[in-house]
């Protein structure tokens, strides 16, 4: 264990673990000030998946792109995505990432990359092939990646983007996070197969499974993808075996869990495990990574006085921003 | 006779259809274990087994298209699309094939295939799952529209529907889904798809509307007669498509004056159909421009304002007032 860690940088370490505990906290504040009345409307949470988004997110530049989901905080915040913009936004405060008009799921940031989370399953998957197309056609080294679940695979959008990139050999990188349930349905009640990294064969080009939970190995495989993407030989299909500790949504009761999966996986909860590696390594000890993780803390206390202290949009610009000039502000 | 929510005099309809009915089965994502998001399918599993209560994949184009093959082979399929920003998905199976099998195959075919979806805003959900698109679907011929205000209705219009030898598109007013319990009959009722009903009479101005906007219509409708002194007609469109022109023109023609509410974007939007109609077969009768009160030409929602996208008694009371005051 400490030979594999020795490759990464003491920083690089850090980060990964700081940006892992920040989307584990994000995400518990998020519900906590949901359950408190700051938040309105749906949450659907990413505890669980951290080892994902984060490692997924680390491989890429800061000119690379992604295209999210409707669990997505993870993804944003890996990007690079600021939590006080996130959380104004998920209150529904003007001084949100979408100035309080999207919420969670619509959440995006441009200037890094971050084209939008998606309230439609599989919605991101064409637009991230669409942007690799451009940067293939502008000679670009940029990179697409789409996140999406299981359930997306099963959708249209899926296939029909699949096989774009494989016929055109786009820099893009299919990053599915298996977290065994579409919705609330199981993964083995959604498809025929398992292992959905299989899907990338048809479409001519490789699926690689790997293990979600683990941050170290999320990275090097999606790194190994983006460099193929960005040497011009096509896309890749990762499949990240991974799991939500949390419903659905924010309130679902979870009717459809298999008994024990949930303890089983418990043990592989990512944030732990990555923590006691780091400890293991010896090249943290407890007081550093306490320092990190009060870190965190601090940041979401500023990004949640951030978004209780921001006002609600102004009703008149309500109206605003459906086409590139407004009805002149009329109000019916 | 029993006090239900319209999300359990849905499930009413539905189980007791599927008792009489082996040929109706419920398809969709999370409906067989879950019971639906929002349970209006729950108990149908363990009573009808797998078969005939199906957990699709995430696939709504699937889920409609396959309906639509098993329709033409004599099987009713009820389908739910979870929230109707996901019918989208399901749209080219809709337009292109369900709408049109019947016309298509010279009437060899046709389509009994309901999608029931929950619509419309008021529950400060999130985009996709909180807008009000009944007019693709009414604007498709082919396709029946329905979308009931209360539980009783809700219950007796989504009996019709799967009795209906053609595709009915069924929009559940999700805001108001717990929101009020009404007598339910144990025994069975069904209304008919393109009546609309007159639920208030009165001879000085006509309330047109339709769903979860029946609710501020309605208070509209009583503050007038405590405030104004004034009596509305007040008619509930339950049916989209086709539209009962014929109880909206016969009550304008009493009154000359009439307010459309929807909730619906303004433009193209269903009292805009109204409206039209009642300028073919009424524009003599008038005392008054037709007024409507609809929600805007914006994407739905805007979280912290919901409430003033979505037209309210307040609005339906101003504009009915500026109706009144016109003198003719």
């Amino acid at each position: 264990m400490i030979d594999e860690l020795r490759q990464y940088s003491q920083e690089f370490l850090a980060s990964l673990y700081r940006r892992m505990v920040l989307v584990r906290e994000f995400e518990l504040r998020a519900i906590e000030e949901r359950r408190g009345g700051l938040i309105p409307g749906f949450i659907h949470s990413c505890v669980g998946q951290e080892a994902s988004a984060v490692g997924a997110t680390a491989a890429l530049r800061e000119d690379d792109v992604i295209t999210s989901t409707h669990r997505g905080h993870g993804h944003l915040l890996g990007k690079g995505g600021a939590p006080q913009y996130m959380m104004a936004e998920l209150a529904a405060r003007s001084s949100g990432y979408c100035l309080g008009r999207g919420g969670s799921l619509h959440i995006s940031d441009f200037d890094l990359g971050i084209l939008g989370a998606n309230g439609i399953v599989g919605g991101g998957i064409p637009i991230a092939v669409g942007a690799a197309l451009a940067f293939q056609m502008q000679h670009s080294s940029r990179v697409a990646l789409a996140f999406f679940g299981d359930g997306a695979v099963n959708e249209g959008a899926f296939h029909e983007a699949a096989n774009l990139a494989g016929l055109w050999a786009l820099p893009v990188i299919l990053f599915c996070e298996n977290n065994l349930y579409g919705e609330g349905t199981p993964q083995d009640r959604q498809a025929p197969i398992a292992d959905l990294a299989k899907r990338a064969e048809s479409y001519g080009f490789p699926g690689v499974i790997v293990d979600g939970n683990d941050v170290l190995a999320v990275y090097a495989t999606v790194k190994a993808a983006v460099s193929r993407a960005r040497a011009g030989e096509g896309p890749t299909l990762v499949e990240a075996k991974t799991y939500r500790f949390r419903g659905h949504y924010e309130g679902d009761p979870q009717v459809y869990r298999k008994p024990g999966e949930m303890e089983s996986w418990r043990q592989r909860d990512p944030v732990p495990a990555f923590r006691q590696r780091l400890l293991t390594s010896g090249r943290f000890d407890e007081a550093a990574l306490k320092v990190l993780e009060q870190g965190v803390q601090a940041e979401l206390d500023e990004a949640v006085a951030f978004a209780a202290a921001a006002p609600y949009p102004e009703v008149g610009e309500a109206l605003s921003g459906v086409y590139g000039e407004t009805h002149g502000g009329l109000v019916f | 006779m029993a006090k239900m929510t319209m999300v359990q005099a849905l499930n009413l309809a539905l189980h007791q259809e599927m008792e009489k009915d082996d040929a109706i089965l419920v398809l969709g994502e999370d409906v067989a274990v879950d019971g639906g998001v929002f349970r209006v399918t729950e108990g149908l599993l363990e009573k009808y087994g797998e078969l005939r209560v199906i957990d699709t994949p995430l696939a709504e184009s699937a889920i409609i298209g396959t309906a639509v093959g098993m329709a033409i082979h004599g099987l009713k399929p009820v389908c739910e699309i979870q929230f109707s920003g996901f019918s989208y998905l399901a749209f080219h199976q809709l337009e292109s094939h369900a709408a049109r099998m019947r016309w298509r195959s010279r009437g060899a075919y046709h389509v009994p295939l309901v999608l029931r979806t929950p619509y419309g805003g008021g529950v400060r959900a999130l985009e996709h799952h909180s807008e009000s698109r009944e007019s693709y679907y009414a604007h498709t011929p082919g396709l029946k529209m329905v979308i009931p205000s209360s539980p009783r209705n809700a219950r007796a219009l989504l009996v019709s529907a799967m009795r209906d030898p053609d595709p009915v598109v069924f929009f559940e007013p999700k805001s108001i889904y717990r929101a009020f319990r009404e007598e339910v009959p144990d025994e069975e009722e069904a209304l008919p798809i393109g009546s609309a009903q007159v639920v208030r009479e009165g001879n000085d101005l006509t309330l047109i509307s339709y769903g979860a906007m029946m609710q501020p219509t309605l208070t509209a409708a009583d503050r007038l007669a405590e405030e104004d002194g004034i009596q509305a007609d007040v008619i509930d469109l339950l049916s989209i498509s086709p539209l009962d022109e014929e109880t909206c023109v016969n009550s304008v023609r009493k009154t000359g004056r009439v307010v459309i509410v929807n909730e619906a974007p303004r433009s193209f939007g269903p009292a805009a159909e109204v409206m039209a109609r009642l300028i073919e077969k009424s524009f003599w009768y008038l005392e008054a421009p037709i007024r409507r009160v609809t929600g805007y030409d914006v994407i739905i929602p805007l979280f912290a304002y919901e409430q003033a996208y979505l037209p309210d008694a307040q609005r339906i009371l101003r504009v009915a007032r500026e109706t009144l005051d016109v003198v003719s």
